[in-house]
């Protein structure tokens, strides 16, 4: 990529971001859900399932609270990219989308301005988070190093659901392609060892959640809060290759956008 | 049109059983959505039966009773969302003009969450039964519970007539479904109240009405005839729905006062 072009990206990415982060701080239909979602679940999952910690077999170091924020975490990081799709179709289906089409220089510009305003939310609502699980004593017995490593693998889910929101709003154009960006992306999550290990799920839940690679993302995820890391490796490649594998599909998107004029 | 109470309830009611029966983007999530969340619920949390006190060996069971509240809360965003295009593209001032009077139209409106509650009830429940799920009170509990069923169901829609009539607009409607959802989570949802062992959780779940329509539902599965739960469980259907009722009367008559 030439520098010029580097600069161009740059240029239409960071006015994009702007007014996408803008949009998010400024209109509180957008801010509210963003930061009340989460806490929410999290304050059901980690209190109402508290019980849950001392069923026969749970043997999660960090306790419940710790067990359920790492979910919580990653399913905040996902549907923080979900909602960037949905104002990604909004703006299209508004005829905003078309005005970004014609004047930017880069349109490959678009689509990462919304990813780092996708990344901005997540990081807003992360900080909220984890600011009331601590204040609510949530264990972390992981080291700094390991915290951190809990972060960049939320980062990495948060681009893989932005890129795949991107890539259906860009090929549906309308807020109607809502439920094709969060239903799949909710399935995939709740299909995962949600409330308790892996190893005490039974039944068709476990074959599927075995399978399923945000379990993966899950396990190591809890494994970087409890100190005991586990499929690290594993977790940040498959996180790498969704990535990858879903900016392809928005890159698919984006041409198709263009096609459609 | 005869201007008789009963005919102007049910010329609004045949309507509204048509237009919610000809949308199946109302009816179909407001069944799928519960099942789905009752399958992955019943596979997470099974091993939940193994605390000690919990009151059956069957999560299934235990469960089954959330769909039923999940899908009364759909009937909040259908009878709003209803009301609320009605309002939005003027028709509701079109039938200000007409001798229709304001119990009608309520009443009438609410006949569409009516049919969706028979509709929800049937189909959780036989899904339930056929994955499984004991009905501990028989066949007249099947019946009960979709009677209970369809009162909390239209209960729970005159709020979203009451949301509808005071905002005026489907997009706020739409807005209150995660509101209500916060009554159903912090509730005794996943766990029994004497299980949930976060003091302030528990403190929560034990004022939240919610929680006692669902141990209405729970005591016909899993106890048989718990004459107490009930009779609380109606009582609150009951009460949201005068209360609900009320709040949309309120709001019809300041909005007819404003157009």
């Amino acid at each position: 990529m030439s520098e010029q072009r580097t600069a161009g990206v740059r240029a239409v990415a960071r006015g994009v971001a702007w007014r996408s982060i803008h949009n998010f701080l400024t209109n509180p239909a957008f801010l509210v859900p963003s930061l009340l979602f989460p806490l929410f679940f999290f304050v059901s999952f980690a209190g109402g399932l508290a019980a849950i910690g001392e069923v026969p077999g749970f043997d999660f170091p960090s306790g419940y609270t710790a067990f359920q924020f790492v979910f919580v975490l990653l399913q905040s990081a996902a549907f923080g990219g979900v909602f960037t799709g949905f104002a990604m179709a909004r703006d299209f289906e508004s005829g905003f989308g078309r005005r970004y089409m014609l004047a930017a220089s880069h349109r490959s510009g678009i689509v990462l301005g919304y990813a780092l305003a996708a990344l901005f939310r997540a990081f807003v609502t992360w900080t909220v988070l984890s600011a009331v699980a601590v204040v609510a004593g949530m264990e972390i017995a992981g080291s700094g190093g390991e915290i951190v490593a809990l972060y960049a693998l939320a980062v990495l889910v948060n681009v893989a659901a932005t890129m795949w929101a991107a890539g259906v709003a860009l090929r549906v154009r309308s807020i109607q392609g809502g439920p094709l960006m969060q239903f799949p992306t909710f399935l995939v999550l709740f299909l995962a060892p949600v409330y308790v290990p892996l190893d005490l799920l039974s039944g068709w839940i476990h074959t599927i959640a075995s399978i399923n690679p945000v379990t993966a993302l899950l396990e190591a995820g809890r494994g970087f809060i409890s100190g005991d890391p586990v499929l690290a490796a594993a977790a940040f490649a498959i996180g790498l290759t969704l990535s990858l594998l879903f900016a392809a599909w928005a890159r698919g998107g984006l041409r198709s956008a263009e096609a459609a004029g | 049109m005869s201007s008789s109470l009963g005919n102007q309830v049910g010329q609004l009611a045949r309507r509204s059983i048509l237009r919610t029966l000809r949308q199946p983007a109302q009816i179909v999530p407001a069944i799928v959505f519960p099942l789905f969340l009752l399958a992955v619920n019943t596979g997470g949390l099974k091993e939940a039966t193994n605390l000690p006190g919990f009151p059956t060996d069957s999560y299934l069971t235990f469960i089954l009773a959330v769909p039923f509240i999940q899908g009364a809360l759909f009937s909040v965003m259908n009878s709003g969302t209803d009301l609320a295009r009605d309002i939005e593209t003027g028709f509701l001032n079109r039938l200000a003009l007409t001798p229709l009077r304001g119990a009608a139209l309520l009443s009438g409106l609410l006949a569409g969450a009516f049919v969706l509650g028979v509709v929800q009830a049937a189909a959780y429940l036989a899904v339930g039964l056929i994955a499984g799920a004991e009905l501990a009170a028989g066949p007249a509990g099947a019946l009960v519970l979709v009677l209970l069923s369809v009162a909390i169901t239209v209960a729970f829609g005159t709020i979203g007539l009451f949301a509808a009539l005071r905002f005026g607009s489907g997009e706020a409607v739409q807005g209150l479904f995660p509101v209500f959802f916060v009554f159903l989570f912090l509730s005794a949802m996943t766990l029994p109240l004497d299980l949930l062992t976060t003091d302030w959780f528990h403190a929560i779940a034990s004022v939240n009405p919610v929680t006692y329509l669902l141990e209405a539902i729970r005591s016909l599965l899993i106890e048989g005839w718990n004459l107490g739960d009930l009779a609380l469980g109606f009582g609150i259907a009951a009460a949201i729905g005068a209360l609900g009722m009320l709040a949309a009367s309120s709001a019809l008559k300041s909005r007819l006062v404003r157009t």
